[in-house]
This record gives C-alpha cells, sequence and structure tokens, in this order.
C-alpha cells in the first residue's frame, strides 16, 4: 500500500507494479484508475486518511487475494488532488483473468465503503466534507 | 482512563475519561450536544481494531475511535 501527498503519478505506479511481478507468471494484470471529474465547480478534491485502520483493511484484502494465488495493490492521496488527476489506483495479479476480474470488483467496492478515508470537495480554497457522497462503515451507529 | 478520537471531519479535539465498557463510552458521548448528528453514522474501532459490541471491556489506557461515513478514491 503506497500513501503520497497529492496526486498520483499513475504512470510511474502502473509501470512499476508491471515490472515488480514481471516474474511472477501472472497471466492477468487488471488495474484500475480513480479521477477526478470537473463537477459542480470543484478545483480540487482533498482526502484525510487514517492510516493504522486502512493498512489493516489493506491487509486483510491481501490474505484474501493470497488464497485465490492473486496480488492485490493499491496507491492513494493525501490532501488536494485537482481535478483531471488521480487520487486512486489499484490493481489486481492472478494467475487467469477470471479471479482478477472478479476480485477487483470486490475490492474496489469494499474500498468505497471500509476505506478509512475521508472526501472534501474544495472550492474557494475551501474545504468542505463530502457528506451526501460518504457511506457508513460497517458497524455504525454502535454508540448511538 | 481510554481515549476518545474523533476522525476526519469531526473536527472535535481527543478527550479522555473513565469507562469500564463501550456502553459507558457511549452514554458519555450521547450527552454531548457537538456529536448528535454523528454518532448514529460513525463506526467505532478500539486500539485500531474495528469493534461492534457495546460490552465490549475496555482498559486503561485504551484508544477508541469513532470514524464517520467514508468516501475514499
Amino acid at each position: 500500500m503506497e500513501l503520497y501527498n497529492g496526486p498520483l503519478d499513475v504512470k510511474e505506479i502502473f509501470g512499476r507494479w508491471l515490472d515488480e511481478e514481471a516474474e511472477s507468471n501472472y497471466g492477468a494484470y487488471i488495474p484500475f484508475v480513480g479521477t477526478i471529474r470537473a463537477e459542480d465547480e470543484i478545483e480540487a478534491l482533498s482526502f484525510d486518511i487514517y492510516e493504522p485502520i486502512l493498512q489493516k483493511w489493506f491487509d486483510t484484502w491481501q490474505e484474501k487475494a493470497a488464497a485465490l494465488g492473486a496480488v492485490v495493490k493499491m496507491a492513494h492521496s493525501i490532501g488536494d488532488v485537482p481535478v483531471h488527476t488521480s487520487s486512486y489506483v489499484s490493481a489486481v495479479f492472478s494467475p487467469k483473468r477470471r479471479v482478477a476480474l472478479e476480485l477487483i470488483d470486490a475490492f474496489v467496492e469494499d474500498f468505497k465503503a471500509n476505506a478509512p478515508i475521508w472526501k472534501y470537495d474544495v472550492k474557494n480554497g475551501e474545504r468542505m466534507y463530502a457528506a451526501d457522497r460518504s457511506t457508513p462503515m460497517d458497524g455504525s451507529g454502535l454508540l448511538a | 482512563m481510554v481515549k476518545i478520537e474523533f476522525l476526519g471531519p469531526i473536527g472535535k479535539a481527543p478527550i479522555e475519561m473513565e469507562a469500564s465498557t463501550l456502553a459507558d463510552v457511549s452514554n458519555r458521548l450521547k450527552a454531548d450536544s457537538e456529536l448528535s448528528s454523528w454518532l448514529d453514522k460513525c463506526a467505532v474501532a478500539l486500539n485500531d481494531t474495528m469493534v461492534n459490541d457495546l460490552g465490549t471491556v475496555l482498559k486503561d489506557g485504551d484508544r477508541i475511535s469513532i470514524l464517520p461515513p467514508v468516501c475514499g478514491g
């Protein structure tokens, strides 16, 4: 798992991951790129991350992938990420395509629902929590 | 004493309190008007492990994190 301040260098990351697994005998490599869209007059999105729990969440996914003979990788931004740049990339490597196609779907969806990352719209230099697009994590409401 | 941390957009400074279970923490936080709009949608971690049981027993020095709704990517 890789965390960076600001936008991701997508080509460097995907190229490096490809090199890392070049001799691993995986038949499928499925990358996913999340790019900040220009909408609602935002200049950027901004992100807070709670790394200890994100790392545990990611470790659990690495174990799930390993059980299928696959590998998952991800990188995410911290702080401001301007429109038309990328804040999130992930990828699955697996021996055959079917496992990778299913795993990238499950991994990215669970990422959206349970990775401890908070998103803010940036307009006129001001950061506003994206409450309407955010999802309560599994188990929410315990203390209410 | 246990320490309560409020993550992400909640924007509240950490607090310390005496508590023997998460139910004690719940009672204390429910009395805090700053948190009334957050608690029903927040998840809870104890020493960086997610927890789902109000009966979870706490010990001195435990750290409890309150996690509001997320949106990575």
